[in-house]
């Protein structure tokens, strides 16, 4: 049932917080943060009941929806799902106190969005149904088309536009899949059923797998995304205000990384295998192009949101390599990509609070002003890069030798990548923080509120980058699990992996 | 004893911890000496454990202490895990010690910096950094250290940040150095994956084991970790990031870009010299290629008028010596002169400091002159450095060690006559750059006078390092003289020896030509810069003294070649290409709705001609059939 209780609470504080927000626009500020910080109460209090993450689901909760149709209400947790909630809870909570001083009209509504934003992820992320999944997948749809339109900046209203088409263009296709799925099961085994359980393993010729999983791709590659689906992304980012920004890279994209790990590795074995050296291509793609643009641009936080691009290549490379470094990367890449992106946008929300511009050309020396905001973003900018001791180093390191073993072109060209994010990370601090300034800015340095949020961002990335290991032993038995799908498959299918010139020229 | 190793470099860590956390409450005398206090300590602690390693010798030749296991994935383990050998021992030595001595330095010579703090907990984080890299047991752990090394370098480089050709500097190290990096990291990868393990000395007993000598994996991944040496270590093609990395203050060019950083390839090459043996053909690139750095750099410095930069350049080609000395065999001779450099490089550029610092800021030696008699310390100090460095015969320090590379570049079995002939060609250069930087800065008129008298905080580290440049060869004598193997003998415990040819009883005419050619280096220098006749005047304008000045052109090439194709592929497509379609696919649909809101316009007669336009398109269509 705590499983319910998430979402509830949730669903509860963001009605609470629009009606409070009538008489009050301080409370729906403290009911968003008593309601996330119950959520992450209970979900640590889960973390440390568990004593081992070597089961299949850690809680598994069943019971009907509409029966008719086949549909459940089947929410579950594993190790990977529990990483993605505590991130999604701590980030949620982070995205109350940025906004604390921001977002200062209509603040009721604003919470309430936020709030059901936070609900349909946590939803995504426990739905062990596919109808299920459907509903939480369109609900972070709209609040979110909401909170860029209403609190955006100047440009909000083309960019709500442009991330509801892209998102509901390619969610519906998810849902022809879905729907497909659901009668190719049921034709072939007469259970119609959205129950993710029984649809694993489901017969069905490689062409369908293909036309089906293609179906479920588009919605997670828009979402991750992927070059070149890429362009909803850099507008919505850049528009969105910081609390929103912050949840679309650091939350939002992590929806489409974990659907193609929970539902189409373990759904199309074969047709991901398929599919792979595309998708690493796709992956090298996003990397080298999305670096190359974020070295491009201005504004602030659209170059942010470029890096995002870049970052989210790894994931895509990481996941079609079907190994297990590969997608302990992954994760650690989710994780590690959610604090220090988040980070990044969280700084340029502090400083186009102070300076009302998020053009890095009228930047410049910032450092003499505001020495410590100056040394959170050289951190960020270092995980960016991946500094070796920060969280993004270890999880692009085990992406990249994942990747390595079953295609060595693609890792090396993903390694250039490497390089790329260098010019881009050193010209943020260049054009920000060094260098003469461009305006004499009358601006203050971080303020304890931001302090606070800033100095728990670096103290996880430090912990992830030293200390990764309780990430790994969370999330291995998800991951072993799905690897396990594409084994079973590899025998029939072996002509996809590369032939190893490691193993063999030991010899 | 082993777990003190973990204390030295975790002190400078704390340091930097605190000094970064407490910063701006402490007085600037108290950041001053935790920074540097916490490197004395290293230092001290340092000795203690380096006499008792060479006392009681373990028999693994070794310590070793793990402190946590960092990642264990699958079959990827890796842990924070320090090893102690003869050749980590002689590099945490010149860390600490020369480290220390630079870091009381900078107490006096940053005392007026508004960035004295952040200056110190950089520097605290360099030496932490840079003592993991020599200390890790496993090549992961290097590369934390090795990336680390690179951001401190960085952010000192770029330390003035408000001056924007700083900060370009900077980003040109990180930038060269990455690229070289991103190499070795791959190199690293090929490791992990042929021989499951990141522990260097598991790694180095497999590939000897598993490789067979010059097989093309051996090969490919020596080469790769080479790109990761000469970036760091700045040689050819990689080396343009260190003449303007001399943007930093003075102590920091002495610590990173003289005396430890830019060695790191040099470690790095020693430390994994098994791949390197199982690659001839890359120890033979190394040998050229460390052979046409001391050359060219050495040309270079020859023209250079920025007192540090005719310091970087000579950077640059004595580790071009050692790279060479690497390349045909000879390591313990590499790490001898690596040991030596440091000592009288680091002394070089601090002096230099103080030249400049009391001079206002003046980089150009021809501005200067006539300082020999103004500031005597700083004169005698740097005169012993000049010598150490132009190898004078057998008072200096680095005689010993830059005959011996000269020695093995002719008598070791992979050397030869040419690789030597570079080699005497570079110390002629050597000493003749040097007594000219000597002769210009110091003797003739005084063009600009000192505004100040540098304290004892700055002279008394110049007095112990000029001591050493001095003395510390002493401790390792050619065969032909003397014959006493002190260094070699404690870093032969982990390095292996060099074969050479039957030819021993040459050695001493090598001796005895590389120490004439010295001394009429020295002795060209005073006819060409003392007495300064007309056609020097004359050299100093031609287009050859400018080529070497802008160091053989590499970087307008590189410029042509990479960094404009780079920012014009950005610029061209800023607003993203793919973008441009998704904005068309709207266009599109307007202009559609455009197209057919002409039909609806309310017009009867339009509509009634296009009915009859489709009756009589229809009524054809079926009358033909």
């Amino acid at each position: 049932m705590i499983l319910i209780y998430l979402i509830v609470i949730l669903l509860a504080g963001a009605f609470l917080a629009w009606l409070a927000g009538n008489w009050s626009a301080v409370l729906p500020r403290v009911i968003s943060l008593v309601a996330l910080g119950i959520d992450l109460t209970l979900l640590v209090l889960i973390l440390f009941q568990t004593t081992t993450f070597n089961t299949k689901w850690l809680i598994d909760i069943q019971s009907n929806w509409i029966p008719q149709f086949g549909i459940g209400l089947h929410l579950a947790l594993d190790g990977l799902s529990l990483l993605m909630l505590l991130l999604t809870f701590f980030l949620g909570i982070i995205a109350v106190i940025i906004s604390w001083k921001e977002i200062n009209s209509k603040v009721g509504f604003f919470h309430f969005n936020l709030l059901l934003i936070l609900a349909g992820i946590i939803g995504v992320f426990i739905s062990l149904d596919l109808f299920l999944f459907y509903f939480f997948w369109e609900l972070m749809l709209v609040p979110m088309y909401f909170l860029i339109g209403i609190w955006g900046h100047e440009n909000r209203t083309k960019a709500s536009y442009k991330f509801f088409l892209y998102t509901q263009a390619s969610g519906l296709l998810m849902f022809i899949s879905i729907l497909a799925l659901y009668f190719v099961h049921g034709d072939s085994t007469g259970i119609y059923t959205f129950d993710y359980n029984q649809l694993l393993g489901t017969q069905m010729s490689p062409t369908t797998a293909m036309l089906i999983m293609s179906g479920f791709l588009a919605a997670f590659l828009v979402k991750l995304p992927v070059v070149p689906l890429h362009n909803w992304l850099p507008d919505a980012h850049s528009e969105a205000p910081t609390a929103g920004s912050l949840i679309l890279a650091a939350l939002l994209l992590k929806t489409g990384a974990y659907g193609l790990l929970r539902f189409v590795v373990p759904l199309f074995p074969s047709a991901t295998q398929s599919f792979a050296p595309i998708g690493m291509a796709l992956g090298v793609l996003g990397i080298l192009y999305g670096a190359k643009l974020a070295f491009a641009q201005t504004d602030l936080k659209r170059l942010i949101a470029y890096t995002s691009v870049s970052h989210m290549g790894f994931v895509m490379l990481g996941i079609f390599s079907f190994n297990e470094l590969a997608y302990q990367g992954v994760v650690m890449q989710m994780i590690a990509h959610g604090i220090s992106t988040g980070a990044l946008f969280i700084m340029a929300g502090q400083l186009s609070e102070r300076i009302h511009t998020r053009d890095i050309n009228q930047m410049g020396g910032l450092w003499e002003k505001a020495p410590f905001m100056g040394a959170i973003g050289l951190i960020f900018a270092m995980a960016s890069l991946g500094l070796p001791g920060l969280g993004n180093f270890i999880a692009e390191l085990l992406i990249l030798i994942g990747a390595f073993k079953v295609n060595v072109l693609m890792s090396v060209l993903a390694c250039v990548g490497l390089i790329a994010a260098t010019l881009y990370s050193l010209r943020i601090l260049q054009k920000v923080f060094f260098g003469k300034k461009n305006t004499d800015w009358k601006m203050n340095d971080l303020s304890i509120r931001e302090k606070v949020v800033s100095v728990s961002l670096v103290i996880i990335i430090v912990v992830l980058g030293l200390f990764p290991q309780p990430v790994f032993d969370v999330a291995k038995p998800s991951l072993l699990k799905t690897l396990e799908r594409t084994k079973s498959q590899e025998s029939g299918n072996k002509t996809f992996i590369m032939t190893q010139p490691i193993n063999q020229s030991t010899n | 004893m082993t777990n003190l190793i973990v204390l030295i470099p975790a002190l400078p860590l704390l340091s930097f911890l605190i000094l970064v956390l407490f910063g701006g409450k402490l007085s600037r005398k108290v950041a001053g000496w935790i920074g540097a206090g916490s490197i004395g300590v290293a230092a001290l602690l340092t000795i203690i454990v380096g006499i008792s390693f060479i006392k009681s010798l373990p028999e693994t030749k070794s310590y070793s202490v793990v402190i946590w296991q960092w990642l264990h994935v699958g079959n990827l383990t890796a842990n924070i895990a320090f090893r102690l050998d003869s050749l980590s021992l002689v590099f945490i030595f010149v860390i600490t010690f020369v480290g220390f001595l630079i870091h009381i330095y900078s107490i006096g010579f940053m005392a007026n910096d508004e960035g004295f703090t952040r200056f110190f907990a950089y520097m605290n984080l360099f030496v932490s950094s840079m003592l993991i890299l020599v200390l890790a047991d496993n090549i992961l752990l290097m590369y934390l250290g090795w990336e680390g090394v690179g951001l401190c370098s960085y952010l000192l480089i770029g330390f003035l940040y408000k001056e924007p050709a700083n900060g370009a500097a900077a980003r040109k190290a990180f930038i060269i150095t990455r690229i070289g990096d991103t190499a070795m990291i791959i190199g690293i990868f090929i490791l992990f994956l042929s021989f499951g393990t990141f522990n260097i000395q598991d790694i180095m007993h497999l590939a000897s084991a598993k490789w067979a000598i010059g097989s093309s994996l051996a090969v490919i991944t020596a080469a790769l970790l080479l790109g990761g040496a000469l970036g760091k270590s700045a040689q050819l093609p990689l080396q343009t990031w260190l003449p303007d990395a001399m943007a930093g203050p003075s102590p920091v060019s002495a610590l990173i870009h003289a005396a430890t950083m830019v060695t790191a390839g040099v470690y790095l090459i020693a430390r994994t010299n098994v791949l390197f043996s199982l690659a001839p053909i890359v120890q033979t690139i190394i040998a050229i290629i460390g052979a046409l750095t001391l050359l060219i750099a050495g040309f270079s410095a020859l023209a250079q008028h920025d007192l540090k930069r005719i310091l970087a350049y000579s950077t640059i080609s004595q580790i071009g010596y050692m790279f060479l000395a690497l390349g045909v065999g000879a390591y313990s001779a590499a790490i001898f002169h690596f040991m030596i450099h440091a000592f009288f490089k680091a002394l070089l550029f601090l002096a230099a400091g103080v030249v400049i610092l009391v001079l206002n800021e003046e980089h150009d030696i021809f501005k200067m002159g006539g300082l020999r008699k103004r500031m005597p310390v700083v004169f005698w100090t740097f005169l012993i450095g000049s010598a150490s460095l132009s190898a004078l015969p057998l008072i200096t320090a680095d005689f010993y060690s830059k005959d011996a590379i000269l020695w093995f570049a002719f008598s070791s079995n992979s050397g030869g006559m040419v690789l030597w002939f570079a080699g005497i060609i570079g110390a002629f250069l050597t000493a003749l750059y040097s007594f000219r930087m000597i002769f210009i800065t110091f003797f003739g008129e005084a063009k600009t006078e000192p505004t100040f008298n540098a304290g004892k905080l700055m002279t008394v580290p110049l007095i112990i390092l000029a001591t050493l440049s001095v003395i510390g060869g002493f401790i390792e004598l050619p065969t032909s003289m003397g014959n006493f193997h002190l260094f070699s003998n404690l870093v032969n415990n982990t390095l292996p020896n060099i074969a050479i040819k039957n030819v021993e009883q040459l050695e001493w005419l090598f001796q005895l030509i590389s120490a004439l050619i010295a001394s009429i280096g020295i002795y060209l220098a005073y006819r060409f810069y003392f007495k300064k006749p007309a056609y020097i005047e004359a050299f100093n304008h031609s287009r050859l003294n400018h080529f070497f000045e802008k160091g053989f052109g590499f970087d307008k090439v590189y410029d042509v070649l990479f960094v404009k194709p780079i920012v014009w592929l950005a610029e061209i497509d800023k607003k993203d290409i793919f973008d441009q379609l998704n904005i068309s696919i709207s266009r599109l649909a307007i202009w559609g709705n455009h197209f057919l809101s002409i039909a609806q316009n309310g017009k009867l007669r339009w509509y009634l001609l296009s009915f009859a336009i489709g009756i009589a398109f229809i009524l054809t269509l079926m009358l033909t059939k």
